[in-house]
């Protein structure tokens, strides 16, 4: 096995993490490392030091390690972090305790089950749905940097599911479509080529989705790329109010 | 109290939560404050919903009951919270606006603190007309 790589390295931090092996073990442990201490290093950089040097066996997701893709997301010291901007020298030298996302199942180590979110994306059709269907041959939907700029800071979520893991409505309702399902359903209800509003609004509009929101605010918080779910979940609640009220007194008319 | 009501379709360990974690991070404790200032203002305009129904009623027995409640310490010491969880509760209020009403000049947004400087106009003018319309009351009375 290589020499540990620490040339340079000022000493050492301790990073308390979360372990969890089933079948084997039924319950979580915590395990403590030492791992070197440099001045430019993230927790994922110590996480891999850790899987390199120290415990092949520690099971975690990362991919870009520049906060773009979004697979990182885990809590670092009870915050819900991308590890690969959470830096060491914010920390050191007390220790640091590294867990798996909150309000997720966890299924081994620090990697958590997703598959509901990955549902609700579904169920909100997080997706382009053309407001006027047209061939390839007739060229691209145009959209006018003003356009754009409607709903272009929604557009920028990494689906890295921090919000989901600040959000005490959804650690105590599972059912709760949560912020960045709703956003990106916001994204595409303001996108200018969009004409899959009503198609999304029961999903939307129901008592687990925007309706659930009671304006913590944490998401926005916590949100790298400054999405501000929460912006858009009470946009969302204002839309709904107003297609409600149309509702109301044009029932036939003044589609939207 | 547990995540145990996460759907079961969808496997892993659920880790127990606990019924304190409204205490664990500032800024939770501080949405839950806010959130139990609307009990006080809802509370309070029951409170003068009464006292307004009383003074329709007898002039007498409602000074005698309303006036000396309100004049003691207790009426005092409680007004002092009720106005710190109303303010609460009106600064945050107001700060929600730009969050939920979006007024787009072009490609930019219209700045958050127009809208909320709208609301304390507002607040203003509204406080100003109904102590104008009670300083005119008092004197013609």
């Amino acid at each position: 096995m290589a020499a540990p790589a620490d040339g340079g390295a000022r000493g050492t931090i301790s990073l308390e993490v979360f372990r969890y092996r089933p079948p084997e073990e039924q319950h979580p442990t915590f395990q403590t490392y030492e791992v070197p201490y440099r001045e430019d290093w993230v927790v994922l950089d110590a996480l891999n030091h850790i899987k390199d040097y120290i415990d092949g066996t520690l099971t975690y997701r990362w991919s870009c390690r520049m906060g773009v893709c979004g697979s990182c997301g885990m809590m670092v010291n009870g915050e819900p972090k991308l590890t690969c901007s959470a830096f060491l020298r914010n920390y050191y030298p007390r220790k640091i305790r590294v867990e798996p996302l909150v309000n997720f199942p966890v299924l081994r180590d620090l990697v958590i089950n997703m598959d509901d979110f990955m549902d609700k994306l579904r169920e909100v059709k997080a997706w382009l749905i053309p407001k006027d269907e047209k061939p390839i041959s007739e060229g691209e939907y145009l959209q006018t940097p003003g356009q754009l700029a409607q709903y272009k800071q929604f557009s920028m979520c990494i689906n890295c599911m921090l919000c989901y893991a600040a959000c005490p409505v959804y650690g105590m309702e599972p059912r709760f479509v949560g912020p960045a399902a709703i956003a990106l359903a916001q994204r595409y209800n303001l996108d200018s080529r969009d004409g899959g509003r009503d198609e999304r609004a029961e999903v939307i509009s129901s008592s687990e989705g925007v309706w659930e929101c009671t304006f913590v605010g944490e998401c926005s918080v916590v949100c790298p790329k400054h999405v501000d779910p929460a912006g858009a979940i009470q946009q969302a609640k204002l839309a709904n109010t107003l297609d409600w009220y149309q509702s109301l007194l044009l029932p036939r008319g003044g589609k939207r | 109290m547990s995540h145990g009501d996460y759907p079961a379709k969808y496997e892993g360990y659920r880790r127990p939560r606990r019924s304190s974690w409204w205490m664990e991070k500032k800024s939770y404790t501080l949405f839950l404050l806010r959130e139990l200032t609307a009990v006080f203002v809802g509370l309070y305009a029951i409170f003068w919903l009464i006292v307004i129904y009383l003074a329709m009623g007898d002039q007498t027995s409602f000074a005698i009951s309303v006036g000396s409640f309100l004049s003691s310490p207790v009426s005092i010491i409680l007004h002092l919270v009720i106005l710190v969880a109303v303010l609460y509760h009106t600064i945050t209020w107001f700060s929600l606006l730009p969050k939920v009403m979006v007024i787009w000049r072009g490609e930019e947004k219209l700045h958050p603190a127009m809208l909320v400087g709208a609301n304390w106009v507002g607040w203003v003018v509204v406080t100003g007309a109904v102590t104008l319309l009670a300083a005119m009351y008092l004197r013609g009375g």
